[in-house]
């Protein structure tokens, strides 16, 4: 994609007097801001934007919506945990009918870039729910969730196996207009994540969303029983970062043109950094909502600074750079005095 | 419309077993009605706990140089309300409010008794004062396990025609709980409404003894949050809407005042099989 197709197809522009050129070409889409939200921590995005312009982002991630209502798990769904947090809410959602005359229309009218994220419990739940999607249109990107359990393979995830996660991002790609990015979003409980990112590029997904939430357990030691009613649940915050960012990492080596979105502990700009040197294009901040309504747009700000103290002119030239080669010398090297204000050289 | 904030401590004081702060809420204070909540972000920007807690808005106040400040309850119970019962004057927090969807409010001076269960009687102060200024007869029932637990009894008498309290063990008022006094309490007031903020065992108890006398009754739930503004889906609960249908509603944009006869009290932590998305039953083999 050349880069003045990237500058007309931008809708906003990004802050003059925060530094860097923010804006990044996630899979074909041209966006204003790497900065996401992330699935299942902004809703379809109508709550965030009265505490800031959620069209500034790049773009709403949306809540994964299934095919039918879904009530969700019983409560208690939450549980807080060392820098994280435990959750098991269960898909609560309005079913895609209802997410498509609202939510998505809600979006749309907004003028907000959306990316749907899906879930199902068989292959063909998929199938449909990226069939109504592609009548409907209206969205710039897909996340396929892939951490559900397969009904069809007693309950183990789909993202769990290398095999019946092809089948599902198969079953979406060909059900969705071809030019509509796909991101199969992975689990980190694998043993190998490069085989199931390998498996889900050869069935047809652009891109790789990293990563979902771990699975925990927390036993609350006042009643001697689980803290959540669902048992186990789904570990996120700032405690996952690392294994995120070396999740980004392994699969940036393997697969080096596949745009990545990364995600797992986001909560500042420095943070944000880290994911897209280690090679994300875009990153979604998730749990950091619970805590900063403003998080995402805080965030954004902070990286253009971030980006422009290091000398780079442009985000998207941080992306991977933390896997290069030869020790070059940054597009400008910013002077020591700016490197004494910043000490990330020890952090 | 909900702000967020940098709030400043202005006082923070011990009523009993319990805190309370006063905190500077410019451009909060101002739209805060009675039964609103705010939460709070604990252990500043790079705190080990990420999720904020939320607190019912006691008191607002208006205080010259600082614009609008309002007081919340702090019952110390887990580590974040253990670090922000320790803030002083002049601590920083970072506040958002006002939340929630507040009290219903009679048009007419109707009579009100309101119930609260320890320091669940803190939003119950705003809601008086408010049906005072519109004509409205107003009972108070407080009760707690002890006197120490009780919150602002001195204040409350002054808000009241009449008080009553309870505790468990007898060691201030009525021995027993709010529950057992209230069907006399409401024939002695007349009732027309009946409000209520507290434990969800004593807020079902409260609603099925409004509903059984035809009292319209407004409880205000104490359900555990997460994000405080609706996108988490963590704090729910299975309510009836208008149209008869069970949905699991969020407390925190939804609530946290429900119709006492909305809320399904007994089936609270579960999800109701016959509840809007609901899991299909088991296909019988």
């Amino acid at each position: 994609m050349s880069r003045a197709l990237i500058l007309e197809g931008s809708r906003s522009n990004p802050d003059s007097n925060a530094g860097a050129d923010m804006q990044v070409d996630l899979a074909g889409v041209p966006m204003p801001s790497p900065i996401l939200t992330a699935s299942g921590c902004a809703a379809a995005g109508r709550e965030l934007d009265s505490f800031f312009d959620i069209t500034r982002l790049g773009a709403v991630v949306t809540k994964s919506i299934m095919l039918k209502p879904r009530a969700g798990r019983a409560t208690p769904r939450m549980s807080e945990t060392p820098s994280g947090m435990l959750n098991s809410i269960g898909l609560q959602g309005p079913g895609i009918d209802s997410f498509i005359d609202n939510d998505l229309a809600w979006l749309n009218q907004r003028g907000a870039r959306t990316i749907v994220s899906i879930a199902g419990e068989t292959v063909d739940e998929y199938s449909r729910l990226a069939s109504k999607l592609r009548s409907a249109g209206g969205f710039e990107a897909i996340e396929v969730n892939i951490s559900c359990p397969n009904v069809a393979d007693r309950g183990q995830v789909f993202a769990c196996r290398a095999e019946s996660a092809a089948q599902v991002v198969q079953a979406v790609r060909r059900n969705s207009d071809s030019r509509v990015p796909i991101f199969a979003k992975l689990s980190p409980d694998v043993t190998d994540i490069v085989e199931i990112a390998d498996a889900v590029i050869k069935s047809g997904a652009t891109g790789l969303s990293l990563i979902n939430t771990l699975l925990g357990m927390v036993i609350d030691t006042a009643t001697m029983r689980p803290a959540l009613a669902g048992v186990t649940g789904g570990l996120s915050g700032p405690a996952i970062r690392p294994v995120a960012v070396r999740c980004v990492w392994q699969v940036r080596q393997a697969f080096p043109e596949i745009p990545i979105i990364g995600m797992g502990g986001i909560r500042s700009g420095r943070d944000a950094l880290e994911f897209m040197l280690a090679g994300a294009t875009a990153v979604s901040v998730g749990t950091a909502v619970f805590n900063d309504p403003k998080a995402p747009a805080r965030i954004h700000d902070e990286l253009a600074q971030e980006a422009n103290i290091r000398g780079f002119a442009r985000v998207e030239d941080l992306i991977g750079y933390a896997h290069r080669t030869e020790d070059a010398p940054n597009p400008e090297a910013p002077s020591s005095s700016d490197l004494d204000e910043w000490d990330f050289i020890t952090e | 419309m909900a702000q967020q904030i940098v709030s400043e401590i202005l006082d923070n004081r011990r009523v009993g077993d319990y805190h309370v702060l006063s905190l500077t809420a410019p451009g909060v204070a101002e739209s805060v009605q009675p039964g609103h909540f705010v939460t709070m972000a604990m252990g500043g920007e790079e705190s080990s706990m990420v999720l904020r807690r939320a607190f019912a808005i006691h008191q607002v106040t208006s205080r010259g140089v600082y614009g609008g400040t309002l007081d919340v309850a702090i019952s110390v119970q887990g580590r974040g309300t253990k670090w922000l019962s320790e803030r002083r004057r002049h601590d920083t927090v970072n506040l958002v409010g006002p939340l929630g969807r507040p009290f219903t409010l009679p048009k007419q001076g109707v009579s009100c008794v309101l119930v609260g269960g320890g320091y669940g009687s803190a939003p119950l102060f705003l809601l008086a004062q408010t049906l005072r200024d519109r004509g409205c007869r107003v009972d108070i029932v407080v009760g707690a396990a002890t006197e120490d637990k009780l919150f602002g009894v001195l204040d409350l008498k002054r808000l009241a025609s009449g008080l009553t309290i309870t505790t468990d063990d007898g060691s201030s008022g009525i021995r027993g709980r709010v529950t057992d006094v209230l069907n006399e309490v409401m024939d002695r007031a007349g009732a027309d409404v009946v409000y209520a903020c507290g434990p969800m065992p004593m807020l079902a108890e409260v609603a099925r003894i409004s509903t059984k006398r035809r009292v319209f009754s407004q409880c205000a739930v104490e359900e555990s949050m997460a994000c405080g503004i609706g996108v988490c889906m963590t704090c729910v609960l299975p309510v009836v809407g208008d149209d008869g249908v069970t949905r699991m509603v969020r407390s925190c944009v939804d609530g946290p005042v429900f119709r006492g006869d909305r809320v399904r009290w007994q089936d609270i932590n579960t999800i109701p099989p016959d509840a809007f998305g609901a899991p299909e039953a088991e296909e019988s083999a």
